[in-house]
């Protein structure tokens, strides 16, 4: 839709929009297309063969896994937060809805390194359940759970806030008349509500996991760096980075690069579904 | 509003417990014990001494670079996300959507990524570094650096912000501004800027907050001075790495109500932005 009603304009002043046109383009190249182009070269610099082999290294795959394990618990725990909250705020209406919501957008505001640092206040050595834990033998901070922990905050509003309007504007009439016609409270929300949400859903789920696989900030405070047990693939990339290892880094940047290219087609194609208007 | 659990009105569905409480449990375990740990072990400590951790020269030359440099990106995202803006909007050019498409990419792109990637690129001797330093300006690690670095993370805030305020603008208002001989300066300061305003105020809120608590992109490219370019959150983790957790809490605590004030902020310009679409109809 964006674009249509431009084809319908007076007679604009060509220099402008040549020039218009090319500072946006000079602009985005400097700081966004040449940037991105360099780590692939670099990645590549050596040839695929090297490519391959900086990847199969053994404290880079454990990065990779770790990665993943991460992701595989945080995004499905946010996912059902989101789905409640959002069912929570959209279908009932209650006192300190509009505190709650503020509350669930805060971690968007904070930064990723206080993200990190509230676990260690809790959790280190000199945290407040930090002995306690450390006497039970389970390790938080500078280990999975700590990492886990982290991210879940940094990424806790993003499937909520997808779900949210979107269910806000669906009201209740399709909800009330199931129940009302004797359907229980899951089969109204897998035959009724789930349908009508989904590609919002699938929306949020998708930033979720974008985000997560992604985060530096709060992983870096939480994580201890210990390689190949706690650094998760954006801190590895920071470790051979930091030891001239480029090729190395930049193929484990390379590969983060994909799922970021990736999040950005499906989450076009979503939009082009009609999901959901481009955010405001 | 008159109901049986008088906070709440009554409905027919079911599942408002359940999905409340679990809501509320889990942000209080995720967000609300942990914040409220930072907020308490900031505040156990003596309140000159908390001073003076936070107004020490090496804080103070983080605040003044954090700030400044997130201030700064913002401009700049503002002119050059509204420039964007519009050229997305207005005109129509091969490769329109595909420059549509990669405003979201700092977004999506890992932190660390685009940290690396722009290191590599305005080194003094990377694709760009070079050109600019044989010109006398350099950027990685300087100030001018952090700024590009925060300007990258900004830019989709703008673009996206003001990308749908434009696409609303009247043109029957402009073309009747002109038709009464206003030139299209005029009309642009006139007709456009006003109605796009309120949309650019919140890209630019949205981007500063952004900004301010920015790490991964930063400090790759910062150089991480103390004193010259080194940032607040970088300033954080060095203290935690020093087992110095009371000194990263109280740092902490400054950020924390630096964000407070960034989120009041962005609900204001919302408010007024709504406010004034309200009005307009």
């Amino acid at each position: 839709m964006a674009g249509q009603q431009s084809l319908v304009r007076r007679q604009q002043n060509p220099y402008v929009r040549v020039v218009l046109i090319a500072v946006s383009v000079m602009f985005l190249a400097a700081i966004l297309i040449l940037p991105v182009l360099s780590v692939l070269g670099y990645a590549f610099s050596e040839g695929l063969a090297v490519y391959l082999n900086a990847l199969r290294a053994p404290d880079t795959l454990a990065a990779i896994r770790l990665t993943l394990t991460t992701a595989a618990i945080v995004v499905p725990a946010n996912t059902i937060f989101g789905v409640a909250a959002a069912w929570a705020i959209a279908k009932f209406d209650f006192r300190g809805k509009q505190i709650l919501i503020t509350l669930i957008d805060l971690p968007f505001s904070v930064s990723p390194v206080i993200a990190g640092l509230v676990f260690v206040l809790l959790f280190g050595a000199q945290g407040w359940f930090g002995p306690w834990f450390r006497d039970q033998g389970i390790q938080i901070v500078f280990a999975l759970p700590g990492i886990v922990l982290a991210t879940m905050l940094v990424t806790f509003p993003y499937v909520a806030r997808e779900l949210i309007p979107i269910m806000q504007l669906q009201g209740r009439e399709a909800e009330e008349a199931a129940v009302s016609l004797g359907a229980g409270g899951w089969m109204t929300f897998f035959r009724v509500t789930l349908p009508s949400i989904r590609w919002g859903l699938l929306y949020g789920v998708i930033l979720c996991n974008a985000r997560a696989m992604g985060e530096f900030g709060a992983v870096a405070v939480v994580s201890g760096h210990i390689r190949g047990l706690t650094t998760t693939m954006p801190l590895q990339a920071q470790v051979l980075y930091d030891e001239y290892d480029l090729v190395g880094a930049f193929a484990v940047a390379s590969l983060l690069m994909l799922l970021a290219l990736l999040t950005l087609v499906l989450k076009t194609l979503l939009e082009a579904f009609g999901a959901r208007r481009r955010r405001a | 509003m008159a109901t049986a659990r008088g906070w709440v009105s009554p409905s027919v569905l079911p599942g408002f417990g359940l999905t409340l409480g679990f809501a509320g449990l889990f942000l209080t375990i995720i967000v609300l014990i942990p914040m409220a740990a930072l907020i308490m072990r900031a505040g156990s400590l003596p309140l000159d001494e908390f001073w003076r951790i936070a107004t020490e020269p090496r804080a103070l030359a983080s605040y003044r670079l954090t700030f400044g440099a997130s201030f700064l990106a913002a401009c700049v995202n503002a002119v050059f996300g509204f420039i964007i803006a519009w050229t997305l909007v207005r005109y129509e050019f091969p490769g329109r959507r595909l420059v549509d498409a990669i405003i979201d990419l700092p977004f999506a792109l890992p932190t660390a990524v685009s940290g690396i990637a722009l290191a590599t690129v305005f080194t003094p001797n990377g694709w760009l570094g070079m050109h600019l330093e044989s010109v006398g300006i350099q950027v990685a690690y300087t100030w001018v650096g952090v700024t590009v670095a925060l300007t990258l993370i900004g830019l989709p805030f703008v673009v996206r912000s003001v990308q749908p305020a434009l696409e609303e603008v009247d043109v029957s208002l402009e073309e009747a501004a002109e038709s009464l001989g206003a030139s299209r300066w005029m009309v642009f300061r006139r007709v456009i800027l006003p109605t796009v305003l309120p949309a650019l105020a919140t890209g630019f809120t949205l981007a500063l907050a952004r900004a301010i608590g920015e790490y991964g992109s930063v400090i790759f490219i910062a150089g991480n001075l103390p004193m010259r370019t080194e940032i607040t959150p970088l300033l954080i983790v060095i203290k935690l790495e020093q087992y110095d957790y009371l000194g990263a809490a109280a740092l902490g605590l400054v950020m924390l109500c630096v964000s407070f004030v960034m989120l009041l902020s962005i609900n204001a310009v919302n408010g007024w932005r709504i406010r004034r679409m309200v009005g307009r109809r």
